[in-house]
Parts: C-alpha cells; sequence; structure tokens
C-alpha cells in the first residue's frame, strides 16, 4: 500500500483544500494519473498520483482542509500481495499474464439508497464522499453536503475564479516566498544585450510556412535557448536544500504568467530542453489556458527547476528578478526593440532584448552565470538548431 | 362533530363496552358470546352490566370451548346474525384457529361467493400483566397472516369505541385486538363519540428525523419516546397502524419519504413478524428513501416470563425505543 497524501505545493504551504476527487475509488491508476483537485492560496492545483495501482477509499472529502501531509486515499499497489508472500504460489495458480483482472479488493461504495438517490439527482460522484453513517456509510446529509457549493462559490463545480479570499492568500504566499529569497539568497545579478534579430527572421519565416494556429511566438525560443543554456551550465538548474545545490538533471521551467485581475503563478513546463518549439509552444498553450482557468497540476507547480520571466510585452527594459526558494536562478526577459547595434566596425539597427540572470551565490559564480548568459546568446544566433 | 362541552372521562374498558352497548341497540341481531362475559362481567369486567341491561338471550356464557364456540358464532353469522365471540386470550385462539382460518376466513371462497361470514372476534393480548407464557403472547401476527380476515388493533380510546361497530358493518370476518394493559387506560372521549373507519392508520404525532410504526399497547411508549426524544432535538413521527391486515402501506411510506428513517416497535416476536412483514414493504416500495437500515423492536424470543422484571425485559421499553432512535438519528 501507498499512501496519497496532501502534497507540499510550495515551501510555505501548510494546508490544502481538497476539491474534488479525480478518480474513483477502486479505479486503477498510474504514475501520473490525475487523483484529485487541490486549492491552496496560489490556487487550483490537480494532482498526480506518483504510484501504479488500485486507488482506495477517499480518506478525505472534498471541502475539506487538511494539512500538508495528510493521507488523502491509499493505493494498493499492484502484485503487493504476491511480492509479501515471498515464496512463489504453489500450484493451481492460474498463469500470471500481464494483464491481471480487476481486483476483488474493490468494494462497492456503502451508501443509503436515499443518498445514491440524491447523488444521482445532483450529479454528485459517491467516491468523492466521506460517509457518515453507520461503518462509514454515505448517508443523504453527507451527499447534500458535498453537493453545496463552498462559500463564495456560484456553482456545484469547484469554481475556478479564485475568490477575494484566495487571492489574499496568493498574496500572502508571493510575500512569504519573496521575504524569503530576499532574506536567504545572496542574488548575484548579470545582464546582456541580445541581437534577436537573426532568430526573429528565422521565425518569421518558418512562420510564413505554418497555418496561424501553429505559429511560434518568440517566447518558445527563449524558453528554448534558456534549456539548452542550462544544459551547458547546470548548477543554476535545481534547488538549494540543506546548504547544499541540488542540481536536477531535468529542466523544468517555470513560467511566469501574470494573471489578469492580479497575483503571479509560475506553472512549470516539463523538460524544455527535450520539446521541439512546436511541442514548446503547445505546452505553454496549454499551460496559459490552464492557469487561467485553475486548472494546474501539482507537480508543475511544484517542480520548476528554473523560474524564466518575461515583461517585455509590458515594455520593461530589465528584469531584476528575485529567485523563487528553493531555486537557484530566474533569467528575465525585457521587451524586444530596435537598437542601433555595432559589430564588425559597422552601425546597423538591430531587434535586440535585454536578458538578465538572478542566480545565488551559494550555488554559482558570476563567471558561471557569465558563461550560461553567453551561451544564451549563443544558442539564440543559431535558432534553426533550437 | 363534538362540542368541547360534551368531553367525558373515560377508560378503555368503558370505551369497548360503550361499543357493545352501541352495537347491540343498533342491531338486534347483534349479540355477545364468549367465556365468562355474562354473569361474572368478563375477565376483564368488559361486559359488567351488560348481562342485566340485554338479557341471557343477547349476552350468553360459553363452555371453555374455543373450537366450539367460534364454530358457532360462525355458524350463527352465516345464519344471518351479526355475532360478536370474545376470546379471553389469543394463545387460547389457538384452539379455534381451526375454524377461524378454514371457515370464517375460506367459506365464502369455498362457498363460490355464497355464504359471506359478517362475523367479530374480540379478544385480548399482549403481556405486562404477569400472567406468564400461556395467556401473554402477541400472536396477532399469526391472523395478520390470513387472507380473508380483516385484523384491527383499537390502541386508543376513540378506536376502542369506534371500531366495532365498523367491524359489525363490514360483511366480513373482523378481529379485534385489545390488549391487556390498556383497559385501564384514562382519557377522555366525546359523549357523541362513535364508529371510526378501520382503514388507515394514523400519525400519531408528527416529526421530521425518524418515523416509528407501531400499534396497540406500543403506541404509548413510543409516544412516551417521542417526547424525550424531543426534549434532546429529535423529532419522531409515530404512527399508529390501528388495522394489521390490511396493512395502510400509504401513511408509513408518506411519512418514512420524510423521515428517511424507520424504526418499528412490534410486540411480538421479530421473526416472522408484523414488523418483519412491514420492513419487507419499506424495502419494497421505499427504498430509495432509506438513509439507514429499517431497525425493529421486538419481544425477545423467548416465552414470556412470569417475573416482573422479567417481563418488563423481554418488552420493547421506552427506554430501549429512545436509545434506539437516537443511535439511528446520531447517524447523518
Amino acid at each position: 500500500m501507498a499512501e496519497f497524501r496532501m502534497p507540499s505545493l510550495g515551501a510555505d504551504m501548510e494546508e490544502g483544500t481538497l476539491v474534488e476527487w479525480l478518480a474513483k475509488p477502486g479505479e486503477r491508476v498510474e504514475r501520473g494519473t490525475l487523483l484529485a483537485a487541490v486549492e491552496t492560496q496560489k490556487g487550483l492545483f490537480e494532482i498526480e498520483s506518483f504510484e501504479d495501482g488500485i486507488l482506495g477509499p477517499s480518506l478525505v472529502q472534498p471541502g475539506q482542509t487538511v494539512p500538508v501531509g495528510t493521507v488523502l486515499a491509499m493505493i494498493q499497489m499492484e502484485g503487493a500481495a504476491i511480492v509479501s508472500s515471498g515464496a512463489p504460489p504453489p500450484t493451481e495458480q492460474p498463469p500470471v499474464g500481464a494483464a491481471r483482472p480487476a481486483t476483488p479488493t474493490t468494494r462497492r461504495i456503502a451508501a443509503s439508497p436515499a443518498a445514491r438517490k440524491r447523488a444521482a439527482e445532483l450529479d454528485v460522484d459517491l467516491a468523492g464522499i466521506q460517509g457518515s453513517g453507520p461503518d462509514g456509510a454515505i448517508q443523504l446529509s453527507d451527499v447534500e453536503r458535498s453537493a453545496r457549493p463552498a462559500p463564495g462559490e456560484a456553482g456545484a463545480h469547484p469554481a475556478p475564479a479564485p475568490s477575494g479570499a484566495s487571492r489574499e492568500g496568493m498574496r500572502q504566499a508571493i510575500a512569504a516566498a519573496m521575504s524569503r529569497a530576499n532574506r536567504e539568497i545572496p542574488h548575484y545579478y548579470l545582464e546582456t544585450d541580445i541581437d534577436l534579430s537573426r532568430a526573429l527572421r528565422w521565425l518569421e519565416g518558418e512562420n510564413l510556412k505554418r497555418p496561424i494556429r501553429e505559429r511560434i511566438l518568440p517566447a518558445a525560443l527563449l524558453l528554448k535557448a534558456v534549456a539548452k543554456a542550462l544544459g551547458e551550465v547546470p548548477e543554476l538548474n535545481g534547488y538549494w536544500l540543506n546548504d547544499r545545490l541540488h542540481v536536477s538533471p531535468a529542466i523544468h521551467i517555470g513560467f511566469a504568467i501574470s494573471l489578469r485581475d492580479g497575483g503571479l503563478i509560475t506553472p512549470a513546463i516539463h523538460n524544455v530542453d527535450q520539446l521541439s518549439l512546436q511541442e514548446l509552444m503547445k505546452a505553454m498553450g496549454d499551460l496559459i489556458e490552464r492557469t487561467r482557468a485553475n486548472r494546474l497540476r501539482g507537480s508543475e507547480m511544484t517542480d520548476a527547476t528554473l523560474t524564466v520571466t518575461n515583461l517585455g510585452d509590458l515594455g520593461v527594459k530589465t528584469v531584476f528578478g528575485v529567485i523563487y526558494p528553493p531555486q537557484v536562478a530566474l533569467v528575465g526577459f525585457g521587451r524586444v526593440t530596435e537598437r542601433p547595434w555595432a559589430e564588425n566596425g559597422m552601425l546597423g539597427v538591430r531587434r535586440c532584448v535585454i536578458a538578465t540572470l538572478a542566480a545565488d551565490h551559494r550555488a554559482s559564480d558570476g563567471h558561471r552565470g557569465g558563461q550560461f548568459l553567453a551561451a544564451l546568446d549563443r544558442f539564440l544566433q543559431t535558432p534553426d538548431k533550437l | 362533530m363534538s362540542e368541547p362541552n360534551t368531553m367525558k372521562k373515560t377508560t378503555y374498558r368503558e370505551a369497548v363496552r360503550e361499543a357493545l352497548r352501541d352495537a347491540l341497540l343498533r342491531d338486534e341481531r347483534v349479540f355477545l358470546m364468549g367465556e365468562d362475559v355474562g354473569h361474572y362481567g368478563g375477565c376483564y369486567a368488559v361486559s359488567k352490566g351488560l348481562l342485566a341491561e340485554f338479557g341471557p338471550e343477547r349476552i350468553r356464557d360459553t363452555p371453555l370451548s374455543e373450537l366450539g364456540f367460534v364454530g358457532a358464532g360462525i355458524g350463527a353469522a352465516m345464519g344471518g346474525m351479526r355475532p360478536i365471540v370474545e376470546i379471553m386470550t389469543v394463545n387460547f385462539s389457538l384452539l379455534a384457529l381451526d375454524p377461524i382460518l378454514n371457515n370464517a376466513a375460506t367459506i365464502l371462497h369455498m362457498s363460490g361467493g355464497q355464504f359471506n361470514v359478517p362475523l367479530v372476534i374480540r379478544m385480548a393480548t399482549g403481556a405486562g400483566k404477569q400472567l406468564a407464557a400461556q395467556h401473554a403472547h402477541s400472536l396477532e401476527c399469526w391472523y395478520a397472516h390470513i387472507p380473508g380476515l380483516r385484523v384491527l388493533s383499537p390502541a386508543t380510546l376513540e378506536d376502542a369505541r369506534g371500531m366495532l361497530w365498523t367491524a359489525l358493518e363490514d360483511p366480513d370476518p373482523v378481529l379485534i385486538f385489545e390488549n391487556n394493559t390498556l383497559y385501564n387506560l384514562e382519557g377522555t372521549l366525546p359523549e357523541n363519540a362513535g364508529p371510526v373507519d378501520i382503514d388507515r392508520a394514523r400519525v400519531r404525532r408528527a416529526g421530521k428525523d425518524l418515523t416509528i410504526v407501531t400499534y396497540s399497547a406500543s403506541l404509548f411508549k413510543c409516544l412516551e419516546a417521542a417526547e424525550a426524544l424531543a426534549r434532546e432535538g429529535i423529532e419522531a413521527e409515530v404512527i399508529d397502524l390501528r388495522s394489521l391486515r390490511p396493512l395502510d402501506d400509504a401513511t408509513y411510506l408518506a411519512s418514512i419519504a420524510k423521515t428517511h428513517r424507520a424504526l418499528i416497535v412490534d410486540e411480538g416476536w421479530r421473526s416472522g413478524s408484523l414488523s418483519a412483514e412491514i420492513s419487507a414493504r419499506i424495502m419494497e416500495q421505499a427504498f430509495y428513501e432509506l438513509d439507514l437500515p429499517v431497525s425493529r423492536l421486538c419481544s425477545a424470543e423467548v416465552p414470556m416470563p412470569y417475573a416482573r422484571h422479567m417481563e418488563e425485559a423481554a418488552l420493547p421499553r421506552v427506554e430501549t425505543i429512545i436509545a434506539t432512535a437516537k443511535g439511528m438519528v446520531s447517524h447523518g
């Protein structure tokens, strides 16, 4: 048995509210299967399973707020019984095939007839309800309680738009994380001008070949170049934990998305170095859409290994970033503007961007930071190789 | 319609006697027959004074032979009379089970509809008077099993007064079960109290949290329990079945549709009891209204003990009704 717990979706998260079960007890789940939606101060996230197995009965019901680490449900690992029995079973066992029949451990949910009827009327899933009746049976009142929208929400479906209260919560969370960053992280800042003319020209040519919906934005180019540059300077990619740098082998880039009505979320795009520009573009679009709809996955909130902030569309010239702990670096991009550019004794007009690096001096030095920015520049000069 | 100033104090015993007098006065075909109903005035003193008032033709003492005098009553009914046969207790009625089942309940069918049996049999039932295991059982369920009979269970003074005449008007046999602990029940009745319907159950106390289905003397235990429960914020709806055959399903089903919880309190033995029948009907007709399993409180499945404390322990009690109801309501 494995425990599916309320995850920590950030260094400052102490508790979370289970909003919805996305998988039913008895359901076969795999690593990555979305199990539950959890609301935190930072918003609503979908939490994946880390195990393969059969999801057990829900131990926490929607609407309940529980501390980080609380077991939400057990996951019966496949084959666990056989493993524990040690010696191979004697004869008369059916041959162990790849597909094992559904485990008989899946019990029918104990719910009163009236509760079942009401759940059907209200279109409520019994699997997500904690019963208060005899032997934990779900009763009428349990169904009605679970169907009632949480305070401040309009519909029966967990409302995506965070209320004023959770906006407040998000502000608090940002405040805590940023205070910690400035208190604990000795930042150093590097800045460089990057000529984007070649990259943008290449991109414009590429986009001409594509239908509008598949066009690639410069932001995708920048992210990909950051990922490739991190491959050369890995000590910027990871976490500072327990007075030690933990370099991450995977490159998950936190991508700061401002919410229209205030607040900031930096969900991660996974394995950016391994995505094609096309895939990266798709991932970004998906992420922005889900962020605005408040349907982010838990892992996307927690496992960014570096954050990129792009404030160019606001006309910002230079970004001086504050690192999101426990990450060790933040890359910022300002606006892309035409600027006079001297090269090989010639003056020309080029489309440029100022790229900055805010890095944790405990984890890296300016020398390596400089090499990172140089690599970033280099990759952006050969866009067709990105 | 009764006027407020015409209420009179009375007892269950007097109400039954009034019903008998009323019937004897209304219809000259009516006569009362049974062990000790005449000179002794009935073993529960129900018919006291009737012999003097109506004479030995109409108030007839019988030998100690239930088989004989119940059979005679059936014959008289078939011959055009309207007999009221009294059996001392339900335990004794078993001697007359043959004529009740094989004659009274079936002759209409066996005669192809030529003979009906307009007979009323009254008998005492129930424990609580230390009459022990041969006089104190609640076997009305056995009669409620039989098609062709109507089985009534008056609990209140009003029903004790009113059910008899309506039963006599029925063209087929009707059994009336009077719980022996009720005869001393005191209360008031309108001077002009008269016949009542014998078809429908009654909500004796309205409530929203729990439905208690019961009948006869258990009704008063349930009402007392409901009072106590109300003080703790639990509103029990108490239903008096009144008619045990046919059962008025609609009344208790409507109540359960409101409360979603059902407790049946039945002085009979649990196995194969009326409570079992009602529980089954709830499952069949109101399954999706139930928020937890139907509960039952019945008599212990033992011969009824003589010792008072043991007799009390064997019967459904107010405390157990309260505890069971609280247990049911505390879940959800």
